[in-house]
């Protein structure tokens, strides 16, 4: 549709530095929860275990690739009067997409991230991308767009599930066929046993489960990462 | 500049597609979530019977159609509040959730009986408040209708690492086992208290942190297994008259 609307003569699915930089800036320069600082609430509410923080990482660049892709296929024909509401239209189908494929595939994940899946509508990613990219540039790279601030979000949401469930339940991808039990004693921390893996004496620490510890986590990332990237500090 | 016309049509068309589309998916995805969701809800309820199960095996190390078999060999009446066995309903097709919202008169009460290596095992399903929603958990009876042989719980939106460990912590469950609900005859059912109180078989240790759930949980055992009472107490008085028998 676009492309035969729009003349071009460079091939249809490049892929030079351009490109390469849509993909990788959402990761470091221009990260959507660290720099943008959206899609906060469902970055501190699944995080408490990486499954699930890795399952919702996978839906998100899902929607946010597609989403892209497609409002950028319709762009020049979406009413602009109406566009949130078209933009809207496409990202909540596409949830529901997501929300089906769970249901059939693994039931137990979906019950897991329960409303979660369903509130990707509202992250505040997929819209801020269809409204500052996608509305404005060709699908291909539209597309590459959303995929690399799906990953900028992902990368995040695994790094605070890591560093949440070791230290708040003391194992790593709880709850999938690969479990590990990394740290404190094996059975439980109220009812004490001798049986133990490493470091037996770590108590888990409860404040890791509750969202404000991914608050605190997130806070620390932007930290570390201004102090290395000097460019993305406010002078003014 | 778009016309109001165009932008009505542009607009029906691309929900029209939409809505196809997603039927569309449903439809083909729709058989096997069902049988998902069932299969489930199966496991949970076989979590309460964890160690009884056949081969020594783990309800996460059952198969799906293993599931289903087991649940096929199980008798599954259905009680009124009186006990009495209502006829033409399966235990497995009554929707707790529901069951919860009619008055109490009304409600339909579900019974598993599972049988492993000649001893029998009921399985009650009961469901009450946590902190912040519903819970509901599954507690299965040895044979006398007294003493429990296993328990599971699930809940809806408690905190995880704190309420939720009633579900997530499997010590907690583990607690149940060899617990009583009857004291001389007399109904006392199990309470949550503090850890490190005097233990004794009514009682099991809370978790620390989440109080309001631990209480959720008594509440709901206590009222939930009183309205199996009439049909423990039918167990009993079975039970004693075959021990007469017996002697």
């Amino acid at each position: 549709m676009a492309e035969t609307a729009v003349k071009e003569k460079e091939p249809l699915f490049q892929f030079g530095k351009k490109e390469r930089q849509l993909l990788s800036d959402p990761l470091n320069d221009n990260n959507p929860i660290t720099v943008q600082v959206l899609g906060i609430c469902s970055a501190l509410a699944v995080t408490s275990l990486v499954y699930p923080s890795f399952v919702m990482a996978i839906a998100v660049i899902f929607v946010t690739g597609f989403s892209s892709l497609f409002t950028s296929m319709l762009r020049s024909y979406i009413p602009k009067q109406v566009r949130m509401i078209v933009q809207l239209v496409i990202i909540a189908s596409l949830v529901t997409v997501v929300e089906l494929t769970l249901k059939y595939l693994n039931y137990p994940i979906y019950k897991q991230l329960s409303v979660y899946i369903g509130l990707i509508i509202t992250n505040c990613i997929v819209m801020g991308r269809l409204e500052a990219f996608a509305m404005a540039n060709k699908p291909w790279r539209s597309f590459l767009d959303g995929i690399g601030n799906g990953l900028g979000y992902g990368a995040i949401l695994i790094i605070v599930g890591i560093i949440r469930e070791i230290f708040g339940k003391g194992s790593l991808f709880a709850g999938s066929p690969i479990e590990l039990k990394i740290i404190g004693p094996t059975a439980d921390y109220f009812i004490n046993t001798t049986d133990s893996a490493m470091f037996g004496w770590y108590a888990n620490n409860n404040l890791m489960v509750l969202p404000a510890a991914a608050m605190f986590i997130i806070g620390i990332l932007i930290w570390i990462q201004r102090s290395y990237n000097t460019k993305l500090v406010d002078v003014s | 500049m778009f016309t109001t016309r165009y932008v009505i049509g542009f607009i029906f068309i691309l929900t029209a597609s939409v809505a196809v589309a997603l039927t569309g998916l449903r439809e083909v995805t729709y058989k096997k979530a069902v049988q998902n969701e069932d299969i489930f809800n199966k496991r949970a309820i076989l979590s309460a019977i964890e160690d009884y199960l056949p081969d020594g095996k783990k309800v996460g190390g059952l198969s799906d159609q293993e599931v289903s078999q087991l649940f096929e060999q199980m008798e599954q009446p259905v009680l009124n509040m009186q006990g009495e066995t209502l006829e033409g309903v399966q235990a497995e097709n009554i929707d707790m959730a529901k069951e919860r919202k009619k008055p109490e008169a009304e409600r339909r009460l579900p019974l598993y009986i599972y049988e492993h290596n000649g001893e029998k095992f009921y399985i009650l399903s009961i469901r009450g408040n946590g902190l912040w929603d519903e819970i509901w958990g599954n507690i299965a009876l040895k044979s006398d209708g007294n003493t429990v042989a296993g328990a599971a719980f699930d809940h809806k939106g408690e905190t995880p690492g704190l309420g939720a460990e009633i579900k997530d912590n499997p010590s907690f469950p583990e607690q149940f086992q060899g617990k009583k609900l009857f004291e001389d005859g007399q109904y006392v059912s199990i309470d949550v208290v503090k850890p490190g109180a005097r233990k004794t078989d009514h009682t099991v240790d809370g978790i620390s942190g989440a109080t309001v759930t631990g209480d959720g949980v008594a509440e709901m055992l206590y009222r939930g297994l009183k309205y199996y009472k009439p049909f423990l107490e039918e167990i009993r008085q079975s039970e004693k008259a075959q021990g007469l028998l017996t002697q």
